[in-house]
């Protein structure tokens, strides 16, 4: 039986890392605890957005387009409009026209000509919604859409980027192919162009290789051709990286209704505060107009992030019907509309010393765009790939290439993933030709301290704020007892071949100037007004610890008070970018910081003496001498004091939507609010160091991921259990891509096949060990008050390519040159010695 | 039930929808306008009957039944192709049992049948009567004491965004019954129709091995 062992026999450490002791020094930093939203979860009371009723609610249905792009030249709904039941019908005519963005500080970003609007007279993507049908139930809704007939007018489309970018060939879009962003010192918004590759570019097709024709996007640094020069080694790679649904297990299901002028909207986001302003663009309406409601959210990874454009759909219905409309998003739909990371087909020439160390970088990645938003997973995956392995001399070329297939976005770590999965198998493949260990290839390569990253800015080049990778990495090898596994023989018995891998993986960790808000109620009691979405980080609870921690407060006296517009919650960042932990710990310290300062005035104004010789802690403000009064007394005269003490004043750069709040809980308690000012030297990022073995089956090509393990820096531990969530959980996302998630497309119809979970196979519990492991250093990032730093997206890229090192560790390089790698790649490739996949079409 | 008697009644509810001595024509209009054949991409329910003062379509009948669902008797208007997770969700107030898939991929709609695990979004609500249906929110005890199940989640803080977390737990509960002392290998199989897209599986499977030793002391005690 193999119960999991409950401490480790050496040390006396917990075997678990969620249960070793962090937080040194703290009270609630760094302690487990139970969330305040668990117990609805654990008992089914947990609502979500198709679980709210509203007395009247009509169902609305969506008309897909079964084109891959075509516009419409006659809507035939007569015969569907007549049916009993059926209360209003919606098209792309019905849709307000987009609004522009006013950014906070007061440039006009013009609406994109070329944006996703929710409904479309020219679909671009087959399974685009063209219209909406409301009727009193389902039943009626599916029928009144089977009885609508569109004449369409087919357009020429395009499902693999590189078919658009020949000379000749067509476009997926009628104003071109690719997104090109403005050069010059205010750029305005991105453009869509037309761009064509020479014959002469394409000859690099025919010998396996990504074509590099003229590129919109490039940078570079150092000297790339004495790099190469000096090298001992230079790999020429070509990989190609899976389009993977986020398939977020809700649907994006929304519910609106319009009361007294106001709509309600109840939807998925991972970002409750944000998705306000997001919702009065769509709509073309006053922020003030709008009550959004989003308690529970069943899973983003970025395709929720200020929830989807979609919600509209029944706003706008429940507008014409003048009653409530459901809009529930079926699996299938979900897969259509609910967005993707998108495909690199990426190439890289890659110099090595004899010791594995990365003298030259020359990197040229195509990103399949979808037919909508530009995304920032090309220009990214440059970044990343600079900071996480310190080329010394490189240059980063990318295109964004538009296709009709379904809309893309940010998915957990975007860029990154693309970047560090395409470079891990050449390393890996270095390190075996160098006779490098392969941890060892990758220290000397690893970024530390204010490691450098991308092209020199106006001279001088960014750079991180700490990084520990090495240390992780270093551990995380012990943890793992790498060399025991290198050194283990034989490797092969009977059919079964093992092999290990390791892969460095890093993104983005935290932003900085977002608003706390807090207030202490004439009870004693402390709630904490949090504008994060609750989409299963527990984020939203999580950074409000360190407020209480700061006002030694114990935990069951706060409060939190999150999921409702209307509840009064302060200017958040979005739950995008691993930034949450990072941006809201500094706001919650800053918010924290305002509460004891007032706490301290109040006490030297009733009790005399100075505000600095009064500390707060206990639930008390106290000076020596003995003079001291409850929270609960210093709220009480908070609302006498009135003004700045009590929310009747608030501090002028608070922004808008937190002054709002303030406002609205004026009188009621001492109330604090602060906007993150504090320094930051450097961009913040986290990092993982991950290892796996796997053990294939030659015969079957069936292959198992017997141990995992990641090793993360990602600053100081709020959560234990929620971080190993979070680490583990997104490496079995990038896992997802190593063994088998991906899209397939019919070319000659553009019409997507792999449409359902059966299809695009995310991980199932029998795709990973039982007893994954996971490591976190807890070392604070110096820049950031509470030293902690995100953590969603930096263990994706770890997940997968740790697969595929294994994969050739065990295989040999002969046997793939694309993610995933199914059974059919391994025994087809074993058996010709060479790798069999295409190296290059997309979708297959 | 068994096998054969879940078998013969839905071969009853079929007995009724098709007159006998029909012509071709008029069995597929029937079948069409009694809504069944209606596309493969649409749900097949409502929100309530006869809702707005409209007459539902032509030949869909609701059948008033009797579902004993987490140890009551409830009665409620059903059509003969309704799933039983529509008939909780929309009919019963049941909202814990989700959909994410509608098709049998996912096992969030998962639901204890006579103490077995079956996703109520492939069993239809007609089928279930006379037998026990015990879902999420029946776990729990009247005074708000939570099932050990459940308190293994509280315990090791298990699941995300926990929108898998009622179907997880209910399969988990039904699993137990027949191996109450599972290995995490063990328990990792008998969860496995269960998908975690938050792919939280490590801390989910902590969860109910700490549920399942809950269980077994509170069995004990």
């Amino acid at each position: 039986m193999d119960n999991q062992k409950t401490e480790n026999k050496k040390t006396g450490e917990p075997a678990k890392a969620s249960e070793h002791q962090y937080g040194a020094g703290y009270k609630l930093i760094g302690k487990n605890y139970q969330t305040p939203d668990l117990y609805a979860k654990v008992t089914g009371q947990a609502k979500y957005a198709e679980d709210f009723r509203a007395e009247g609610m009509l169902f609305c249905k969506l008309l897909l387009s079964p084109m891959p792009h075509a516009r419409v030249k006659r809507i035939h709904s007569n015969a569907a409009l007549a049916m009993p039941g059926v209360k209003a019908i919606l098209t792309a005519n019905d849709l307000p026209a987009p609004a522009d963005t006013l950014t906070d500080n007061g440039t006009v970003i013009k609406a994109s000509k070329w944006g996703e609007r929710g409904l479309t007279n020219e679909p671009v993507y087959q399974g685009e919604p063209i219209l909406a049908v409301a009727a009193v139930d389902e039943l009626t809704a599916a029928e009144a859409i089977e009885k609508i007939h569109i004449d369409f007018e087919l357009l020429p489309f395009v499902i693999d980027p590189l078919d658009t970018l020949r000379p000749g060939g067509p476009n997926p879009r009628t104003d071109g192919n690719v997104w090109t962003r403005p050069a010059g010192q205010n750029p305005g918004p991105p453009l869509v162009t037309e761009l064509k590759w020479t014959k002469d570019d394409f000859a690099e097709l025919d010998k396996g290789r990504l074509p590099m024709g003229k590129a919109p996007d490039e940078w570079s640094y150092g000297d790339l051709d004495s790099g190469f020069k000096s090298a001992a080694l230079v790999l020429d790679e070509t990989f190609v990286t899976p389009d993977t649904s986020h398939q977020t297990l809700e649907t994006r299901s929304a519910l609106a209704y319009w009361q007294n002028g106001k709509v309600y909207i109840y939807t998925g986001t991972q970002s409750t505060a944000q998705t306000l302003p997001a919702i009065a663009r769509w709509l073309n309406i006053s922020p003030d107009n709008i009550v959004f409601v989003s308690e529970y959210t069943g899973g983003g990874f970025g395709s929720k992030i200020t929830g989807g454009v979609s919600m509209i759909i029944p706003a706008l219905l429940a507008k014409k019907a003048n009653a409530p409309v459901m809009m529930r998003i079926s699996r299938e739909e979900e897969t259509f509309i609910g967005r993707a990371r998108p495909s690199f087909q990426g190439r890289m020439k890659v110099g090595f010393s004899k010791e594995g160390r990365i003298t030259a970088l020359d990197m040229f990645v195509i990103c399949d765009n979808g037919p909508y938003d530009a995304v920032g997973d090309a220009p990214s995956s440059g970044r990343i790939v600079s900071l996480l392995y310190q080329p010394q001399a490189m240059r980063w070329r990318g295109v964004t290439v538009l296709t009709n297939t379904p809309p893309r976005s940010a998915q957990s770590s975007p860029g990154g993933l693309q970047g560090i999965v395409i470079i891990e198998p050449i390393i890996a493949k270095a390190a075996r030709k160098l006779g490098v260990d392969q941890v060892a290839i990758r220290r000397v390569n690893c970024p530390e301290g204010k490691a450098p990253f991308g092209p020199a800015v106006q001279g001088k080049r960014q750079y991180a704020t700490s990084a520990f990778l090495k240390e992780a990495l270093d551990r995380g090898a012990e943890q793992f007892k790498w060399s025991e596994r290198v050194a283990r023989t034989p490797k092969r018995m009977g059919t079964k071949v093992r092999g290990v891998g390791v892969s460095l993986s890093c993104y983005v960790g935290g932003t900085i100037g977002f608003d706390g808000l807090l207030i202490i109620k004439p009870d004693g009691r402390i709630a904490f007004q949090s504008g994060i979405g609750n989409l299963g980080t527990e984020s939203v609870i999580d950074v409000h610890r360190a407020g209480a921690e700061i006002l030694g407060v114990p935990w069951e006296k706060c409060d939190v008070v999150w999921g409702n517009t209307t509840k009064n919650l302060p200017f958040t960042c979005v739950s995008g970018g691993s930034q949450t932990t990072h941006a809201m710990t500094r706001a919650a310290y800053a918010t924290a910081m305002d509460a004891k300062k007032k706490l301290q005035e109040i006490a030297a104004k009733k009790l005399g003496g100075k505000p600095e010789q009064y500390e707060v802690a206990n639930e008390r403000v106290f000076r020596k001498g003995g003079a001291s009064m409850t929270l609960a007394q210093a709220a009480k005269y908070a609302i006498q004091l009135g003004g700045v003490y009590d929310g009747h004043e608030a501090s002028a750069d608070l922004h808008k939507l937190t002054k709002a709040s303030v406002a609205a809980l004026a009188g009621q308690g001492l109330v604090a609010a602060a906007k993150d000012n504090y320094p930051r030297d450097g961009s913040t990022f986290s990092y993982v160091a991950s290892f796996a073995e796997v053990e294939v089956d030659v015969e079957t090509g069936k292959y198992y991921i017997v141990d995992f393990l990641a090793s993360a820096d990602v600053g100081t531990v709020i959560h234990p259990r929620a971080l190993g969530g979070q680490v583990l959980g997104r490496s079995v996302l990038g896992i997802g891509h190593a063994i088998g998630q991906k899209w397939v497309f019919d070319p000659h119809y553009g019409e997507m096949v792999s449409k359902r979970f059966h299809h695009n196979k995310p991980p199932t519990i029998l795709d990973v060990p039982v007893d994954m492991q996971w490591s976190a250093l807890d070392i604070p990032d110096p820049e950031t008050p509470v030293g902690a730093r995100g953590v969603g997206e930096p263990p994706v890229a770890g997940g997968c390519a740790s697969i595929l090192n294994a994969l050739s560790d065990a295989l040999g390089d002969e046997i793939f040159q694309r993610a995933p790698v199914n059974a059919d790649t391994i025994l087809t490739s074993l058996e010709a010695g060479r790798p069999m996949q295409h190296p290059l079409v997309a979708h297959i | 039930m068994t096998e054969k008697a879940s078998s013969k009644a839905i071969r009853d509810l079929l007995q009724d929808e098709v007159p006998k001595a029909v012509s071709r024509r008029n069995f597929i209009k029937g079948v069409i306008t009694s809504g069944v054949a209606v596309s493969s991409a649409s749900y097949l329910f409502r929100a309530s009957s006869l809702l707005h003062g409209q007459q539902s379509a032509a030949g869909v009948g609701e059948r008033l039944i009797t579902l004993n669902v987490n140890g009551q008797q409830r009665r409620v208007d059903a059509m003969k192709q309704e799933t039983l997770a529509s008939t909780l969700r929309y009919k019963l107030g049941l909202t814990g049992t989700k959909l994410g898939c509608d098709r049998a991929e996912c096992g969030s709609c998962t639901v204890l049948i006579d103490d077995i695990p079956y996703y109520s979004c492939s069993v239809l609500a007609h089928t279930v009567r006379g037998r026990k249906v015990v879902t999420i929110e029946g776990l729990a005890k009247a005074d708000g004491t939570l099932h050990p199940v459940q308190q293994g989640v509280i315990d090791e803080q298990g699941f995300q965004c926990a929108f898998c977390m009622p179907g997880f737990i209910m399969t988990t509960v039904g699993y137990l019954k027949t191996n109450p002392n599972p290995s995490r290998q063990e328990l990792a199989q008998g969860i496995s129709g269960n998908l975690c897209r938050c792919q939280d599986y490590d801390k989910i499977l902590t969860a109910m091995m700490r549920g399942a030793e809950n269980l077994r002391r509170s069995n004990l005690g």
